[in-house]
């Protein structure tokens, strides 16, 4: 049996080529297949072509919410998808928000919230909580 | 048009109506600051009803105040009124206009003063003063607003900027203090590398904030005096050799080398600076960057143009902002502070000139910059 059939595909998306290194790095590491894309546009053109197991997304990225668009474009297309989205911006605007409650998870179609920078230990609680859902 | 409240206090009603009739009519056209004042006439026949008057309607923004009233005085309403009478314009009228009074009247906060009996001339020029006062505080305080406005969303952005490499720092040392990235030491070694170049942009994004504030707020010593371009230019371009031999990019230049002009070396140096490093940047593999210089009367001209991948206009037309950077698949992975122009523009208005920038997408980009050599005399001023 090939082994690569069994590994699950990540799919990062961010406008911020150390955090793609570093992410990409780690989850390669802990058994994954990793596809990087610099920006919402180019995150499509891979979806197009490849369902990944779940997404991480970047939400500041060439429009200041290309973030929260993506997530939608994601979850339209296959609403099956985890996507994790990742932001710097609480922190920076005191604008708060979460992806905890159910009402909150239907605007920002988002499965999970997590601030940056990312402890990979806690990025891959979150991975293998929404793999198993 | 600018709508002034007048609240006239008065007991005798001959007076009020005469002042009313003459606001009625009453208009100051304000072309220096671009207004034109009208006014909204309000009357109480004493202080009390004054009170009562200003606690229904808010407080007015002229206050005619006739010092003596029967009951509770002009001064005693002053007094008791002076925390919402904060933004009113206060004009005392009165009969008795000793020193003494006008004194007591002063230190309660009346603006100006208005002797019984006046003419309706006198009372426009009374007016006209006031609102001028008026208006010109208003503007004052919009623009200070604005101001704190401006200010907050530069230190947001600011803050965003400073944060992106703090991230990607604290990121990769996550990662190799908690070794999450499997066994291979080269990869810890390069996520140590790049740390140390996400520190080094910080401090350039630092040093480039640090020189723009100096220069738009003017406190920027300046030391002025005859500065030779090609010496200038080909200090920057040694400081960028480095990486541009990195990416078998060759820099020329091209100057008369008796070239000079009466300026502050530094700041002609941040142009050159700044522009080579550009041009290095957003080349590509083994590409060239020009470097000309010409001189004609009191103007030098500063061209640095590029084999690079150049820019759309709509890209074009934003460029010179603060914190602009051009985001594309092209320029992904470009480390800047997003300030290099904006100090070019600042530095090229010091010097009466300006920048022009012609670029063609995938074939490279030309920037143009003009200086006017500074006074001499002007110069030795700023010395």
């Amino acid at each position: 049996m090939n082994q690569s059939e069994d590994k699950r595909t990540i799919l990062l998306v961010d406008d911020d080529t150390d955090f793609l290194f570093q992410l990409q790095a780690e989850f390669t590491a802990a058994g994954y297949e990793v596809l990087t894309a610099p920006n919402g546009k180019q995150a499509l053109e891979v979806l197009a072509g490849i369902r990944p197991d779940l997404c991480v997304v970047d939400l500041m990225m060439e429009k200041a919410d290309m973030g929260f668009t993506l997530c939608y474009k994601i979850k339209k297309k296959d609403p099956s998808i985890p996507v994790i989205m990742v932001t710097s911006v609480t922190h920076e605007t005191g604008i708060d928000f979460d992806a905890t409650t159910q009402e909150e998870r239907s605007w920002i179609k988002a499965d999970a919230l997590l601030d940056k920078p990312v402890r990979f230990e806690q990025l891959q609680r979150e991975v293998t909580r929404l793999l198993k859902g | 048009m600018n709508r002034l409240r007048v609240l006239v206090v008065d007991d005798e009603i001959y007076i009020r109506s005469a002042i009313g009739r003459t606001l009625e009519s009453l208009q100051f056209p304000m072309p220096d600051i671009d207004e034109t004042v009208a006014f909204t006439f309000e009357e109480a026949g004493s202080a009390e009803e004054a009170i009562e008057h200003i606690a229904k309607n808010a407080p007015p923004d002229i206050l005619l105040l006739d010092l003596k009233l029967p009951g509770i005085s002009g001064i005693e309403l002053l007094e008791q009124m002076e925390d919402s009478l904060a933004e009113t314009l206060t004009v005392m009228i009165t009969a008795y206009a000793s020193i003494e009074t006008a004194v007591r009247a002063t230190k309660s906060g009346a603006y100006d003063f208005l002797a019984k009996p006046f003419t309706p001339d006198e009372l426009e020029q009374v007016l006209q003063k006031a609102s001028r006062h008026l208006i010109v505080a208003k503007q004052a305080r919009l623009l200070a607003q604005e101001q704190r406005q401006v200010r907050f969303q530069f230190l947001s952005v600011l803050a965003h900027e400073l944060k992106a490499p703090l991230n990607a720092i604290e990121g990769f040392l996550n990662t190799v203090i908690d070794h999450t990235a499997g066994n291979d030491p080269a990869v810890y070694e390069e996520m140590l590398r790049r740390c140390r170049t996400r520190a080094q942009y910080m401090r350039k994004l630092i040093i480039d904030l640090l020189d723009l504030t100096r220069i738009e707020s003017g406190r920027k010593k300046r030391n002025v005096g005859e500065v030779n371009i090609a010496a200038v230019a080909k200090r920057a371009a040694d400081t960028m050799q480095g990486d541009a031999d990195a990416r078998s990019i060759s820099i020329t230049i091209e100057c008369d080398p008796g070239l000079s002009m009466c300026g502050d070396a530094g700041e002609i140096e941040m142009v050159f600076n700044n522009l080579i490093s550009n041009a290095v940047k957003y080349n590509k593999e083994g590409g060239r960057v020009d470097v000309r210089c010409a001189g004609q009367d009191d103007t030098v001209v500063i061209e640095v143009a590029d084999t690079g991948i150049g820019m759309s206009e709509e890209e074009a037309a934003q460029l010179f902002e603060s914190f602009v950077r051009i985001k594309n698949e092209k320029t992904f992975g470009i480390l800047g502070s997003g300030l290099g122009l904006a100090i070019v523009k600042k530095v090229a208005s010091l010097y009466d000139g300006g920048v022009f920038l012609s670029s063609v997408p995938d074939q490279g980009s030309a920037f143009t910059v003009r200086l006017h050599s500074m006074k001499m005399d002007l110069a030795e001023g700023n010395q």
